[in-house]
């Protein structure tokens, strides 16, 4: 499939956003306390909103009718761009604070570059977005800080979290020969460059949770080109079910 | 909806000071909002904190059927829209459990009445979201009826109460609208779609027009509730008026509903109607509905494994109140 890099590139920040939402909804009634099952909510629909204008813009660029649900949910896994971090299972509450401040951190100065994109409708979904994201560092930063600073028990769960989850950061900072065109044209952000920001953040924030940073380990890669870990099937599985078994209605 | 707990006969009160209470009932009489630092009767108090709690109760697992299908939602949109829908409900637990601790019961104590089984959520929450077409009956007819409920208790001479429900309602309009026009959607759509409309219709009517609770003549509870001005109307007006306003956008899209007796009366100018089946109505408030026991099971799961995050936090919060009065002294 041929496609053009500008389509690549909507695509992915779409399905970032789309996954990690639909992850955030999945607590949404079995949350640890009611303020979260909000703030949890609020975020998922934050980054559904957010997967919505780019996957529209997608559509757009690409100029053969693919809407937004056709996009979303008419794609098999191999053709999903989103990094792996965010198809990572919710796991406890550690884990999904964990994986929403490395993706948070990552995306808050990413939308924050965008918004400087030489094209007009990238630089007005980041706006928003950079905002939103702002307060998803935000609000997981606290939670990560509550749960490594908290209890023993807390500690050692969101220690847990970070040794696992950590190695997925690695993928949010690599770029190919789709964005490599597009950032020497000023249209899409240098993620390379986001990385020293990033490490700004998380690391202010594993210090003041008594968090241990992990060591560079191994890290697996590849689901912006479409290698995915087997999470994603499933997630699919379920989100696509409705429009699977009932081609082309309307709902 | 969720004005179950009215149908439950208090012992009678203890006799209290009667020039209290006369002045407390003229209060009421004059249509004035009883505040939470206001003199009020100990029955006032015990029904009230059990109704709102009760009603937060039903917020709360009331996200869990709708919750179901947010992962499935068929298109982005619907996704979003349901995603805060859920989330107005958890919403309107908060507001609703702090109205209820004005009254003097902590959100963990009638947390821990409703994990016990001793405090009683709305019955329907105990039947189960088969297919899409649920999320939009729920929306249509649960939501629908819980706007009749509660549109009267904006008026609840309960000021907190009844400022909460002011909220409460206009959000439950909009998911009334929401589920219509989901509704709407599978009524128009393909023959399938249509079939799953149907299908939903079948299995929520009934419990829908259970939630007015029992018949009049066989309500337990007293004229009591009326005199305070908690409640306004009676189960059956209210079960009536929900009828007459569903039935017809039912036929409007081409629904049918399970009820043979189903007639507009002339005379009347109302919507008669068939027999309510009570003994599944008893039965499922008894602890017997399809879902009462994974309902409360998941409740419970999402308590428990939620601890050690409620313990950290509040174990964070003590830390850090330790270090800042630590760093005064040391600074002075």
């Amino acid at each position: 499939m041929h496609e053009t890099p500008l389509f690549s590139y909507a695509l992915r920040l779409a399905d970032n956003a789309l996954i990690l939402g639909h992850r955030m909804s999945e607590w949404i009634g079995h949350s640890p306390v009611l303020e979260e099952d909000l703030a949890l909510g609020n975020m998922g629909l934050d980054l559904i909103g957010q997967a919505r204008a780019f996957y529209a813009y997608a559509g757009e660029i690409e100029g053969k009718g693919r809407d937004e649900d056709k996009l979303a949910y008419l794609r098999d896994a191999k053709d999903w761009r989103n990094v792996l971090l965010v198809e990572q299972p919710n796991g406890d509450f550690a884990a999904t604070m964990i994986r929403q401040l490395l993706f948070a951190a990552y995306a808050h100065p990413l939308y924050a570059a965008l918004t400087k994109s030489k094209d007009a409708s990238l630089a007005a979904i980041a706006a928003k977005a950079e905002k939103e994201m702002a307060y998803h560092v935000r609000h997981s930063g606290e939670w990560v800080i509550r749960l490594g600073d908290g209890t023993e028990e807390s500690h050692e769960r969101a220690q847990a979290a970070l040794d696992e989850l950590y190695a997925y950061s690695t993928e949010l900072f690599e770029s190919d020969d789709v964005e490599r065109a597009l950032i020497d044209a000023g249209i899409a952000a240098d993620p390379a460059a986001l990385r020293p920001e990033w490490e700004r953040t998380v690391n202010h924030i594993f210090s003041e949770a008594t968090l241990k940073t992990p060591p560079q380990s191994f890290a697996q890669t590849g689901g912006r080109t479409g290698r995915h870990s087997e999470h994603l099937g499933y997630i699919l599985a379920d989100m696509q079910f409705l429009q699977r078994t009932y081609p082309g209605a309307a709902w | 909806m969720y004005t179950q707990a009215l149908n439950v006969k208090d012992e009678p009160a203890a006799a209290g000071d009667p020039v209290l209470e006369a002045r407390f009932q003229a209060h009421v009489d004059a249509e004035l909002k009883i505040e939470p630092n206001d003199w009020m009767p100990e029955g006032y108090r015990k029904t009230l904190t059990r109704q709102i709690s009760q009603h937060a109760h039903s917020e709360i697992v009331g996200m869990l059927p709708e919750g179901n299908w947010i992962t499935r939602a068929p298109t982005l949109r619907r996704k979003a829209a349901l995603l805060a829908k859920v989330q107005d409900e958890g919403g309107h637990g908060l507001y609703l459990y702090s109205a209820a601790e004005t009254l003097g019961t902590s959100r963990e104590q009638m947390f821990e009445q409703l994990l016990s089984g001793k405090a009683k959520y709305s019955s329907i929450f105990n039947y189960p979201t088969l297919t899409w077409a649920d999320i939009g009956a729920i929306g249509w007819l649960v939501d629908g009826a819980a706007i009749m409920n509660q549109i009267p208790l904006c008026r609840c001479s309960y000021g907190p109460y009844a400022r909460a429900m002011i909220r409460i309602c206009k959000e439950e309009s909009f998911h009334q609208r929401q589920g219509y026009e989901i509704m709407m959607t599978l009524a128009r759509g393909t023959p399938e779609q249509k079939a799953m409309a149907q299908d939903a219709l079948n299995r929520w009517w009934w419990p829908s027009v259970m939630m007015f609770g029992p018949s009049d003549s066989d309500s337990q509870h007293s004229d009591q509730t009326m005199r305070w001005k908690i409640k306004r109307f009676s189960n059956d007006d209210l079960r009536q008026k929900f009828i007459d306003a569903t039935v017809p956008q039912g036929h409007f899209i081409g629904l049918e509903f399970p009820d043979k007796d189903l007639k507009f009366n002339e005379e009347t100018k109302h919507w008669d109607f068939g027999e309510i089946d009570w003994t599944e109505f008893k039965r499922v408030i008894a602890g017997d509905g399809p879902c009462n026991k994974q309902r409360m099971k998941q409740r419970r799961a999402a308590h428990d494994n939620g601890r050690w995050v409620r313990e950290a936090a509040l174990a964070y919060a003590e830390k850090r109140r330790n270090r800042e009065a630590a760093a005064k002294i040391a600074a002075e």
